[in-house]
């Protein structure tokens, strides 16, 4: 009975429920503009800060969930935090890059080492790199959103996920970044992405265990101040 | 072929706790709720102030409430969404149209194989043994619902489906199914998970998930995650489906965050969950990734008639299970002893409602009536009350059973005559007094097996209470 007959017996099972008949009037009147307006609940305070210090809170909550962060003054610095970065960790200098025109500002030709391929990740790619729609100051995390700039899987297929993230991109709360996609379109990118720290499960006896599926490694460069 | 499920026990709930009690596996393995659940939640709450923690609290069951009073307005709004951005939504009122949907749309897609994020709402109905039954491969991929299903058990916790097992528990049956050397330590069985799933996700035809929300504003579903699996299962199949309650729709975006901030904190003692993922329609033109179908199966099975009834409160319930955690009888007994999918504080309001309180009597008197879980609810539902709601119906529909009966004619005898209740009382006193002093407690009495049979029954110090008052106030 799915379809149009399932419709009409849910719609009328809770209506019959509710004692009434298809919401009309002021009543209606109240919930459209609810959809319209989505005024903004609660925001915690903690985030409402001048840019420097929601930078800075935006690094501590992004370190206290085991990502790890590099800050670096300059554009030309970004190649060489990555390379650094990976060489730290005993990882290789091929990376699958996000085919995003925002990150062709970085100069990565200028480190001899790093070999960029710009797509969406296979198997065996280990380290994929990425933008960010922005950072969240209030938990350290980052808004994604797909395109044919950013490909989703770039977030979750390779076991280490790098994330440039602009200092000017840090905002205080998940809204400010809705409202960022808001302003771009009246229709939601296919995929939206709130990401805090690397992927990780409590499933075996509750006891945390850093990637279970996704990345088990998230590092964020962010670059300015 | 005719689908394997797994009998309900909720009827046998006090069998089912005494052999969870004698059970030492278990409650090893119980253990861990008290060590790391409720310390983190401590933790995660102290970093926000406590007024804002109560004001997002507030904010959260109005919104909630609100929906529910206007939820045929929400649901119609998020369908239109859905089908505006290339996505269809399947209204089912029952479980069979739920499953019958689902396997109609993997035939659609010439699907064989589907990758499963965690569902609840799938386990509600069987989902695994009717796709099984339909020559279909349903893989679960979240670690706890992997290990479940490896090993045909149902989930007993609501968020940590394998809590009832240990590390070797998971090593031994790990190295039977994977047929690989047996390992002990949970980084390795992690990492092995990992190894043997990530292929799957590739070879899957459909991804399906449950959803956290669904947002009516923008006809999207939203999942909370740690894993990544449920992201890894909805972008690389061509077909996603979300399977969901009624009662997951909100109506914006703001409101889908103000949830999300209460539901980490509260569930795992997160600031927030490692993935919040948002998904609307179909993959856009242009996209390398995603999936090119996008289906929500919509059920019912029951909930609407909850609504304008003394049981509308539980519609609120977000699934974070911290009346679980923090509840004494399902850390004793663990949450197979519930007998079906919704265990805890929770699953004994739920279950009553969704498979009939003949099916599961027993379940709301699986309480002390501690209040903790109602205490610890971030949607402020009244668990204890909603629990002694469905005695009363119970009640009503068979009558208590004639030794609880017999007894309480017996105390309403003695009560209603003051000079015999002073000689009863004031004798049992000094008798127990005297017999018990010493240990202070009896772990066994006469006429009391029902209630020393699981715990001690205190010693009764000096006089009655009558008695002490009148010594107090001289009068009766």
């Amino acid at each position: 009975m799915s379809g149009t007959d399932g419709k009409a017996a849910i719609l009328g099972n809770i209506r019959r429920a509710l004692g009434r008949g298809e919401l009309s009037g002021a009543a209606r009147a109240e919930c459209e503009a609810r959809l319209k307006e989505h005024p903004s609940n609660l925001i915690p305070a903690r985030s409402k800060l001048p840019k420097a210090e929601q930078v800075e809170l935006f690094v501590k909550m992004a370190e206290a969930v085991k990502a790890s962060v590099t800050r670096v003054a300059r554009d030309e610095d970004v190649p060489g935090a990555l390379v650094g970065y990976l060489k730290g960790q005993n990882l290789p200098s091929d990376v699958v890059m996000a085919p995003d025109a925002s990150l062709d500002r970085y100069g990565w030709q200028s480190e001899r080492m790093l070999s960029v391929r710009r797509g969406r990740p296979e198997d065996a790619d280990q380290v994929g790199v990425t933008g960010a729609l922005c950072g969240v100051a209030e938990t350290g995390t980052l808004m994604m959103a797909s395109g044919p700039d950013h490909p989703t899987t770039l977030n979750f297929m390779p076991e280490t996920h790098v994330v440039v993230l602009r200092a000017e991109q840090v905002v205080g709360a998940y809204e400010e970044g809705f409202n960022i996609l808001r302003a771009r379109g009246a229709t939601l990118p296919r995929t939206v992405n709130l990401v805090t720290g690397p992927s990780r499960t409590g499933d075996i006896e509750q006891k945390i265990e850093l990637g279970a599926h996704g990345p088990r490694r998230l590092h964020i460069i962010v670059v300015g101040d | 072929m005719t689908p394997v499920i797994p009998p309900t026990t909720s009827h046998v709930f006090r069998d089912n706790s005494v052999k969870a009690l004698a059970n030492p596996q278990l409650q090893r393995a119980l253990s861990n709720i008290r060590r790391d659940f409720v310390d983190s939640r401590g933790r995660a709450l102290a970093d926000l102030p406590e007024e804002e923690y109560a004001a997002l609290k507030a904010e959260a069951k109005a919104l909630k409430d609100h929906t529910l009073a206007h939820l045929d307005f929400y649901l119609e709004r998020f369908a239109a969404k859905v089908a505006e951005t290339g996505g269809e939504v399947h209204w089912c009122a029952t479980a069979a149209e739920a499953r019958e949907t689902i396997i109609a749309l993997c035939k659609r897609y010439n699907a064989k194989t589907i990758a499963k994020g965690k569902s609840m709402v799938g386990e509600e109905i069987d989902l695994n043994a009717y796709l099984e039954a339909a020559g279909l491969r349903p893989i679960e991929t979240d670690l706890g619902e992997y290990i479940i299903q490896m090993k045909g058990d149902r989930p007993s916790h609501i968020t940590a489906p394998a809590i009832h097992l240990t590390k070797e528990d998971v090593g031994d049956l790990f190295a039977e199914k994977h047929k690989r050397p047996r390992k002990s330590e949970i980084p390795a069985l992690v990492g092995e998970a990992r190894e043997m799933l990530r292929p799957r996700y590739h070879e899957a035809d459909i991804g399906l998930t449950g959803a956290n929300f669904l947002i009516a504003e923008t006809g999207s579903s939203a999942i909370i995650t740690n894993e990544g699996n449920g992201d890894l299962s909805q972008i690389l199949p061509r077909a996603h489906i979300v399977l969901a309650s009624i009662d997951k729709i909100v109506p914006t975006l703001e409101d889908a965050l103000t949830i999300s901030r209460i539901l980490a904190r509260t569930s795992s003692g997160q600031e927030f969950t490692v993935y919040t993922t948002f998904s609307t329609g179909v993959r856009r033109a242009g996209d390398v990734d995603g999936p090119a179908a996008f289906h929500v199966v919509l059920l019912d099975n029951g909930r609407s008639k909850l609504l304008g009834t003394k049981q509308e409160p539980i519609l609120r319930c977000i699934r974070c299970a911290a009346c679980l955690n923090h509840c004494p009888v399902y850390k004793s007994v663990g949450g197979h002893a519930y007998g079906w999918v919704y265990t805890g504080p929770m699953g004994a309001v739920i279950t009553p409602a969704l498979l009939g309180i003949e099916r599961s009597g027993p379940l709301p008197n699986a309480s002390t009536f501690c209040g903790r879980c109602e205490a610890i609810c971030p949607m402020s539902i009244p668990l204890p009350s909603l629990m002694r709601h469905w005695r009363e119906t119970e009640y009503e529909r068979k009558g208590a059973p004639a030794a609880y009966r017999h007894g309480l004619g017996l105390w309403a005898f003695v009560a209603k005559r003051p000079r015999l209740y002073a000689l009863a009382t004031g004798l049992g006193a000094r008798v127990l007094g005297c017999f018990g002093r010493g240990r202070g407690r009896f772990s066994a009495l006469p006429l009391a097996g029902g209630w020393t049979g699981t715990r001690d029954f205190p010693a009764p110090e000096g006089a009655t209470f009558r008695a002490q008052w009148r010594a107090a106030h001289g009068r009766g």
